[in-house]
């Protein structure tokens, strides 16, 4: 039982259920199924990149473009299918695409070119941006078919919609990988020490730029999944969404430096930042300030264990 | 024959590129070179410039600031409350304001990075949200207009002061670069701001020479937040108008200057005046772009992140380039003794 809940994760989950049962208190429709759909639901891209992100940073990168590649994504998709008159389905694909070459382009100027990833993200932040406002200038594209809309705001199986599916099937993917596979193993190695995993023999630079294209990937079909749930796209989808997602995995236990952390702790972090906001919601706090809660969050999030682990070794054991 | 430092070399390669920028949107654009230009781009300049510099200060120690936008922003609009409730405020005491709320921010994240060990990224994007909601909080959603103004402020960025071959410098503009240019002096003049180099070069190294590393990290962070204070201050004045978005994105701005300008990522290496000529190449493009006929503006964002991206790569070849060749020097010269040149 402790190898799957660490003493982190532990906490994660005390905090989390004081958070719901503070909810609940508050407010009796909260523990509804339909609440907790939607509590997903309003955020379901957040959380979708928020997985492949833990991947990002156990690997000791970082990839502060995903807001921007949705936001890329959502507006390549409303041009083609709202102004060229591309089928939606084909569309998709072409998004696909984009996040994988968009992934590849930040992978490779990482791991082939030798930069940090904070400075290539950073620029692919701006860029990806800047290329969806090209697309779509000050303009708002609405209007898509029936069946795109209705796969982001209807139910698929019973009340659970396919957002919500994907991300749980995500979820189980991606702690198999994680977990038991190769490639999760690798992917640790690298981000405890990548010159240790170089003279292992590892091929670290295509490790790296398969997760970058994985996290362009995702973040390219959660802005498929806001086009499809918010039925219209303007330029500034997904600004600043890094923030949130960033923030889940940290809190999730994920050290920023590399080479530790869970999906369980994860998954716990991001029911945790849902339940908080919509928490604050409930109690009328505006989303500016919710916003800077979940900053203080993060900070803490580093800060605590950091803390702990120093007053571990002060005290004698 | 006195051989040129890699430093000057990369600040005159970066001036060949401004002129030859200018020179290419002047065979484009009718009328392009005349006295609007300047003035727009100086009146832009004296604000980006400021808070590119203090982002050079941080990124030197190795470290980021992405909370300066929110800083300029709260100090835009804690400056103009103050100087509607006081308009007789001396300008000097309003200026000192603007430096003490934005240092009081920097030192929030300084001591967060510097003592309490938390990464500068992971700290300042927090940062970054938290100041803007404190903003949101302490304005209660108002704005500031330009008539809660007082006429001198106003007047500030737009006061000639000299004149050279028809080309107006702006009070703003010049203290911009009067600023600048003693933070450069101090930095290549002065002992403790020398630190901040070493710190960034090699924290380890500076630790044994001496220097408290942290102290170091933490007057970086109070040193380039008390300039986006100041950048506020020259915000409200320029603008008049001052709401809770005020300064978003100008993080992203004064990192492209200071990238541009040759500042390393890397830290302990690049000066502020490369950030200020940086500034000036992100302005001038940025403004270029709006008159020219082939693309519509809307193509800024997409230009300026791959305007960083090749200054980053350019950068990484060059020095693959130089260590490799260092390399191969010292093995000719193995054999005799050797003498390192730095």
């Amino acid at each position: 039982m402790t190898r799957i809940l660490g003493p982190w994760e532990t906490f994660l989950l005390v905090v989390l259920v004081l958070i719901y049962a503070a909810n609940a208190w508050i407010s009796p429709e909260f523990l509804t199924l339909q609440n907790q759909v939607n509590l997903f639901q309003l955020s379901i891209e957040k959380v979708t990149i928020a997985l492949v992100m833990a991947f990002v940073i156990i690997n000791a990168e970082i990839d502060l473009s995903v807001g921007s590649m949705m936001g890329l994504s959502a507006c390549a998709f409303a041009t083609l299918v709202g102004e060229a008159g591309v089928p939606a389905a084909l569309a998709c694909l072409l998004c696909l695409g984009v996040g994988l070459a968009g992934g590849f382009l930040n992978g490779w100027f990482v791991a082939r070119m030798g930069l940090p990833s904070l400075v290539v993200t950073l620029a692919t932040l701006i860029g990806f941006r800047g290329v969806a406002r090209i697309l779509l200038e000050d303009r708002s594209i609405g209007s898509f078919p029936d069946w795109f809309a209705a796969l982001g705001q209807r139910g698929l199986i019973g009340p659970i919609p396919l957002g919500l599916l994907s991300f749980v099937l995500l979820f189980v993917l991606l702690y198999v990988v994680l977990e038991r596979g190769g490639f999760g193993r690798k992917t640790y190695v690298i981000g405890v020490s990548r010159d240790v995993a170089e003279f292992a023999g590892l091929d670290t630079a295509r490790h790296k730029i398969l997760i970058f294209m994985a996290s362009g990937l995702v973040a390219a079909y959660a802005g498929l999944l806001f086009a499809a749930r918010v039925g219209a796209v303007r330029g500034d989808v997904g600004q600043g969404f890094e923030l949130d997602i960033i923030t889940m995995v940290l809190l999730g236990g994920v050290s920023i430096f590399g080479g530790s952390g869970t999906l369980t702790g994860v998954g716990l972090a991001i029911l945790i930042v849902l339940s908080l906001r919509n928490g604050m919601s409930l109690m009328n706090v505006t989303g500016h300030i919710q916003t800077g809660v979940v900053g203080l969050l993060l900070i803490a999030s580093v800060l605590i264990p950091r803390l702990g682990t120093r007053l571990a070794r002060r005290s004698p054991a | 024959m006195t051989r040129l430092s890699p430093g000057t070399l990369r600040i005159l390669a970066l001036l060949l590129v401004l002129v030859l920028v200018g020179a290419f949107f002047a065979s484009q654009i009718d009328n392009y070179l005349n006295a609007r230009l300047f003035n727009r781009i100086s009146s832009s300049v004296a604000i980006v410039a400021l808070i590119a510099c203090g982002q050079t200060l941080v990124i030197l120690t190795r470290n980021i600031d992405l909370s300066l936008g929110a800083i300029v922003g709260f100090s835009a609009y804690a400056t103009g409350a103050l100087v509607t409730t006081a308009p007789d405020l001396h300008p000097i005491l309003l200026a000192l304001g603007s430096l003490a709320i934005g240092a009081g921010f920097g030192l929030v994240n300084g001591l967060l990075v510097a003592y309490a060990g938390v990464p500068s990224i992971i700290v300042t994007l927090a940062a970054m949200a938290i100041f803007r909601s404190a903003l949101v909080e302490f304005s209660g959603a108002q704005s500031i207009t330009t008539d809660d103004l007082p006429q001198w402020l106003v007047d500030f960025p737009n006061l000639p002061l000299f004149t050279v071959a028809g080309l107006q410098f702006r009070a703003a503009f010049v203290a911009a670069v009067v600023i600048v240019v003693l933070v450069h002096l101090a930095l290549t003049r002065l002992r403790p701001a020398r630190a901040l180099y070493a710190v960034g070069s090699n924290p380890d190294a500076a630790e044994m020479a001496g220097i408290d590393a942290r102290r170091t990290v933490l007057a970086a962070f109070v040193a380039a937040g008390a300039l986006a204070g100041l950048a506020g201050l020259f915000f409200l004045a320029r603008f008049g108008n001052i709401t809770v978005v005020a300064g978003l994105g100008f993080e992203l701005k004064s990192i492209a200057a200071a990238v541009l300008g040759g500042v390393s990522i890397n830290g302990g290496s690049g000066s502020v005046i490369g950030a200020l000529i940086g500034a000036v190449l992100v302005d001038l493009i940025e403004n270029s772009l709006v008159r020219w006929d082939v693309v519509s503006e809307f193509w800024r964002e997409a230009v300026l992140g791959l305007l960083i991206l090749s200054a980053v790569t350019a950068d990484a070849l060059l020095m693959r380039r130089l260590t490799r060749l260092r390399i191969r020097r010292e093995k000719a010269a193995a054999p005799a003794t050797k003498e390192a040149t730095p």
